[in-house]
């Protein structure tokens, strides 16, 4: 589903990911780990195309296409989502107006008819109370006011209304005590543990990997895959930290 | 009366050559509020043209003004409001412009006696190398203890070309009144704008929808809240 090939990319002239390679396909859950300032969440802005974030070399393929060619709105609509580290507030525009909006632009982009606003509704009322998170909160602005846990939760309730194809979950654990880990954990696996997706969890922690399996563990250091394994490496990352790996 | 040149306080910033060309202006429409009366006025300027009114609000009286000032390459709205004892004044207005517009609300507000109230808020979106001025005025007078006024102005830059000018002025004669102004000129979130593209909009319509919120409230509670709102997205849809 995902290819990525030798990837450099530089954040403001400085060289973060220095040829980084990695593939994913349907069907399979790959974590992210590695330390402070490795180049994991520059990876995530860089597949969804944030501005500032420019590729120097390498080759990104998804399904079959060229994602560093397509705008972000675009990469959204072929079935990418990224799920924030820090997810942002947006004043004055409401949770269920924005996502509707999203939600129809993708679908067009598609060729795909347009939800009404009741259908729109059926779909996000589910998906916010799979998540424990009241319709009122929806209805308010995007993330404004909203703790740390709430953000990620709403971010879990995107990813549910938008269901894409691969999700690129950024730290979605932080910021969120055990409870809301569960939750989180749950949604992780309710959306997206299909035979058609795949998902990539970028994250500093075990803990969450006990909620959401991963098949595979990624050490990622120096802007590299140092390291890959299954599950137990994120076992032995979290025994013997990843000074010992690196070394 | 000569025309106004840029020494001129309440023209520093405006279209020097089309005040010319509109000089003399027509006598300011006048507005009285009768004791107790209740005033409400939409002015949507969407041709290019200076209004000036004059509005007196009597005692206990309220006066609601929207405008949504849009069209033409200069347009400019214009109230001189006095306020008696016990008054309301609310004022909610909306600058939407591009290309080489320039684009004005000036206000003067007299508090002339007590327990007076007025509310201004002022939101302009400039694009291109357009200008968009407030100047607001609000002068208390001796004996116009317990006033209470406000005034919030804000303006989004879509262009580092785009001009806004805002100068909340206070003159303030009596020593029991409370005045509050707000100013803050600005530019869209760039990282909000990601996060909404990132969710599946298109750049012009991320642009829309974090100045469609911007501009949000203005309206609320107007006689034609429903009217303006679509023609200041309208508006809106053209610039982003």
């Amino acid at each position: 589903m995902l290819q990525i090939t030798n990837l450099h990319a530089t954040v403001g002239d400085k060289p973060i990911l220095k040829g980084l390679t990695l593939s994913l396909n349907a069907g399979e859950i790959h974590a992210i780990m590695g330390p402070n300032g490795a180049g994991k969440s520059t990876l995530g802005y860089v597949l969804s195309g944030r501005p500032g974030y420019e590729v120097t070399d390498g080759e990104v393929t998804f399904n079959g296409q060229n994602l560093l060619d397509l705008e972000p709105h675009e990469r959204a609509a072929a079935g990418l989502f990224l799920g924030f580290q820090y997810p942002v507030e947006i004043p004055g525009v409401s949770n269920v107006q924005f996502l509707r909006e999203a939600l129809n632009a993708q679908r067009k982009h598609r060729g795909e008819a347009p939800l009404s606003g009741a259908e729109f509704l059926k779909v996000a009322r589910e998906q916010a109370g799979a998540l424990g998170m009241d319709m009122d909160m929806l209805k308010r602005p995007v993330n404004v006011g909203f703790s740390g846990g709430e953000k990620k939760r709403n971010e879990m309730v995107q990813m549910g209304i938008i269901d894409p194809a691969l999700a690129i979950l950024d730290e979605t654990d932080s910021g969120l005590d055990i409870d809301a880990l569960r939750i989180v954990g749950d949604g992780i696996n309710r959306i997206m543990r299909k035979p058609d997706k795949a998902v990539l969890l970028i994250t500093h922690y075990q803990r969450l990997l006990d909620y959401v399996k991963p098949d595979f563990v990624h050490v990622l250091a120096d802007g590299r895959i140092t390291r890959s394994g299954g599950p137990e490496l994120a076992l032995e990352l979290e025994r013997d930290g990843y000074k010992e790996l690196a070394a | 009366m000569p025309a106004p040149t840029r020494r001129d306080e309440a023209w520093r910033y405006s279209d020097i050559a089309a005040v010319e060309s509109a000089w003399p202006l027509a006598t300011p429409e006048n507005i009285i509020v009768p004791v107790g009366g209740h005033y409400a006025r939409t002015i949507v300027q969407e041709t290019g043209s200076i209004h000036q009114i004059d509005i007196a609000i009597g005692k206990g009286a309220t006066a609601a003004i929207h405008i949504l000032n849009i069209g033409g390459n200069y347009g400019r709205v214009e109230l001189n409001v006095t306020l008696h004892e016990g008054a309301d004044f609310k004022l909610g207005g909306v600058q939407i412009g591009g290309n080489t517009q320039t684009l004005e609300i000036i206000t003067t507000v007299t508090h002339a006696e007590p327990k007076a109230t007025s509310s201004q808020i002022v939101r302009s979106v400039l694009a291109d190398t357009a200008t968009g001025t407030y100047l607001g005025k609000v002068a208390v007078a001796r004996d116009a203890q317990l006033t209470d006024s406000v005034q919030s102005v804000k303006a989004m830059l879509l262009d580092r070309s785009a001009t806004a000018n805002a100068k909340p002025e206070l003159e303030i004669y009596a020593d029991d009144v409370k005045c509050a102004h707000g100013c803050a000129i600005g530019e869209l979130d760039p990282m909000g704008l990601f996060y909404l593209q990132a969710r599946g909009l298109a750049p012009a319509d991320a642009k829309k929808l974090m100045l469609q919120a911007f501009v949000a409230g203005v309206f609320e509670g107007a006689v034609d809240e429903e009217m303006l709102t679509e023609a200041a997205l309208k508006k809106l849809g053209e610039l982003v």
